[in-house]
């Protein structure tokens, strides 16, 4: 019996259904690829070992970027051999572990939320504004993060502290006229007319495509029908005509922003080799009519015309279908996002949902800065604090910020109005700069007296 | 340690490293050439970090910053496009040897007046270590075992080789002593190496 069950579990996990293994349903992160078993389980054994390089293999880059306030490199230190002794930090999974939903709580964490105690219990010594704080509102409360705190720390709480809810001026990064990509050949990048277009005289003749490609920054800068449609086969290396072209053509020249794409919920699936994302399997309320739509670039960009405005807030609204979403529309952002689109001396002035879920950053490559838009929806979404630098610092002051992102009912409505939460952090760090140094002034005061 | 002595260590580190280079990549601790004890080699590693430390405090910080006044050090080096602080560059420094895998040794900076509450004393050798290079102005050794693994333990004294060291942290709102002077031993250099297997 236990031969035949051996054998047929063998065939099972080299099989293409491995639900059978599925020990308990995965989170909100990692769902779409929860049956590519050996994504995460690299080898059959090894434990958090090997499930480790397959977290970073992921999601080092970004733990790098955000400046992790607790990188592994502090638990290797024997001097904190007892702290690894409470919270072995080394490893992702001690605070991450997979397949308990019953356990699992927000930012996929399955310890109690007061795990910060394990570390910090004295924390009300050197800042007894702490005294009595529970610990497990350390993370929750819109004040710490344990991985990214770029916008929470204290001198940057001081620097950001008198600035208004409005700064004085309100604006995204603005994306040049000539974005960076890369180019096709060496070919120079001279205009091409609809005379030109390399297609086959059939498909020349729908009007309406041929005028939305001459209407693009393809047509204007030499990129032809056959250098997104021609695609060469993987096996025989043979280059063919591809009616849908999908990311590996957009990546010949966007490769950052399929990287993105690849990275974020949109992709995932398909960075996995699974079949692309569909909205009926998203966690996230979707319209009923979105379906089974599979994503890929043009399913937002839309082929021929790529039109960027419309994927900034039309594309998002065709599949997604929750509170937030359904308010933007209402609000004071979609306002300013109208009012660029009908004058162009507004650049930079509206905000869509990409402006905040999918923001241009610049990026500065040798010495040369370029503005890019962030395709990881992901990267910025939760702990939601993570916006504060690159969104809402472009348009509001940090006390604003902070105060928005904790309502979780304005963010359900889109923020069509005030904040009616108040953080403290801002003020309890200048409460403390200024007490601080009353009393180091005091002791100068009395050492050189004795002097 | 006087000169003489740290040039012979300079020495005697190079040689551990180059035998290491030769010997093989992952060279571990236990594989040193005979002869060097723990102590031999903590004082080697002690003597290059104190001469990266003190130039780069000497001539890059206190240079530019105090002297010349053309950049400012900051915590926050890379959100005030600034210089890193002495602290850091050494801290980073660990880090990468850590992180490196190649060898077995740790070292961090520590002080009974901490700037940052993470580098107060955590271990009992280290509260003994600081207390006894404090009062003596000389290194300290013992031995001791953390996580279930036995260490050579070594402490040096940290001085204050540049008006940038008192000043910067006389000054930062987080320091418990705001009367350091020049020559002052401000914390202490722990160095760890493994013993046995
Ligand atoms: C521009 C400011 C600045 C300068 C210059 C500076 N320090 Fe520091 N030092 C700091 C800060 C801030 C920390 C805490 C940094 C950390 O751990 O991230 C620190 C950490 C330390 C520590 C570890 C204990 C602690 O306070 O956290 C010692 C010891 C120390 N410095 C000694 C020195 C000496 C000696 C010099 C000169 C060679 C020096 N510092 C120069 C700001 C400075």
């Amino acid at each position: 019996m236990s031969i035949a069950m051996a054998v047929y579990f063998g065939l099972k996990l080299s099989g293409e259904d491995q639900s059978i293994y599925l020990v308990g349903e995965t989170t909100h992160g990692h769902h779409q690829i929860e049956m590519a078993c050996t994504l995460c389980h690299k080898k059959a054994f090894g434990g958090a070992g090997v499930l480790q390089d397959a977290c970073i293999s992921c999601h080092g880059e970004e733990m790098k970027l955000v400046e992790d306030s607790h990188p592994k490199s502090k638990f290797t230190d024997p001097r904190n051999a007892e702290r690894v002794a409470k919270l072995d930090a080394r490893f992702c999974v001690t605070c991450h572990r997979e397949h308990r939903p019953h356990m699992s709580g927000p930012m996929g964490v399955t310890l109690p939320q007061d795990f910060c105690f394990l570390c910090h219990a004295d924390i009300a010594k050197d800042r007894p504004s702490h005294k009595d704080l529970p610990f497990e509102t350390c993370a929750s409360g819109g004040c710490h993060n344990f991985h990214d705190n770029r916008a929470l720390y204290e001198d940057f709480l001081l620097k950001h502290s008198d600035e208004p809810d409005m700064l004085p001026i309100q604006k995204v990064a603005i994306r040049k006229k000539t974005s960076p990509v890369r180019p096709v050949s060496n070919r120079p990048l001279t205009p091409l007319t609809e005379a030109e277009a390399d297609a086959s005289f059939e498909m020349k003749a729908d009007v309406h495509l041929m005028a939305e490609w001459s209407g693009t920054a393809h047509a204007k800068n030499g990129v032809n029908c056959s250098d997104c449609h021609t695609v060469k086969n993987q096996e025989t290396g043979l280059e063919a005509w591809e009616n849908t072209p999908n990311e590996h053509a957009c990546k010949t020249c966007h490769d950052t922003q399929v990287k993105g794409f690849l990275s974020g919920k949109h992709g995932m699936r398909l960075a996995s080799d699974l079949p692309a994302m569909t909205p009926n399997i998203a966690k996230a309320r979707m319209k009923d009519d979105a379906g089974e739509k599979a994503m890929g670039c043009v399913s937002c960009h839309g082929a021929h015309a790529f039109d960027t405005r419309k994927a900034a807030v039309d594309a998002c609204l065709v599949c997604h279908d929750d509170e937030h979403s359904r308010a933007y529309e209402t609000s004071p952002h979609f306002v300013l996002f109208r009012n660029e689109a009908a004058d162009s001396e507004k650049a930079g002035s509206g905000v869509s949902c990409a402006s905040c879920h999918m923001p241009r950053f610049v990026h500065r490559e040798e010495g040369v800065d370029q503005v890019q838009v962030q395709h990881n929806q992901s990267w910025n979404l939760r702990p939601n604090e993570k916006m504060i630098r690159e969104v809402c610092l472009n348009c509001h002051g940090l006390r604003f910020s902070m105060d928005a992102l904790a309502d979780v009912a304005l963010i359900k409505g889109n923020f069509s109005e005030k904040p009616r939460r108040h953080i403290e952090s801002i003020d309890w760090a200048k409460k403390r700069v200024f007490e601080k140094k009353k009393k180091q002034e005091e002791g100068r005061g009395e050492s050189s007296r004795s002097l | 340690m006087n000169q003489q002595m740290k040039q012979l260590s300079r020495l005697f580190l190079l040689g551990v490293v180059t035998f290491n280079m030769a010997a093989c990549n992952t060279a571990k601790v236990e594989s040193a050439p005979p002869g060097i004890s723990p102590q031999v080699m903590a004082d080697s590693l002690h003597a290059v970090m104190e001469a990266d430390r003190t130039v780069y405090t000497k001539w890059i910080v206190n240079r530019l910053q105090n002297e010349e006044k053309v950049i400012k050090a900051s915590e926050h080096w890379k959100d005030d496009k600034a210089l890193v602080l002495p602290a850091q560059m050494f801290r980073m420094g660990a880090e990468r040897v850590a992180e490196s895998g190649k060898v077995s040794f740790s070292y961090s900076l520590i002080s009974l007046w901490p700037v940052n509450k993470q580098n107060e004393p955590k271990t009992e050798a280290e509260k003994t270590g600081l207390a006894e290079i404090n009062k003596t102005g000389k290194s300290y050794y013992t031995e001791e075992t953390l996580g279930g693994k036995k260490y050579f333990t070594a402490l040096y004294p940290d001085i204050a080789v540049a008006p940038a060291c008192y000043s910067c942290h006389n000054d930062h709102k987080d320091s418990p002593k705001t009367d350091f002077k020049l020559g002052d031993v401000m914390g202490g250099v722990v160095i760890r190496i493994p013993l046995g297997t």
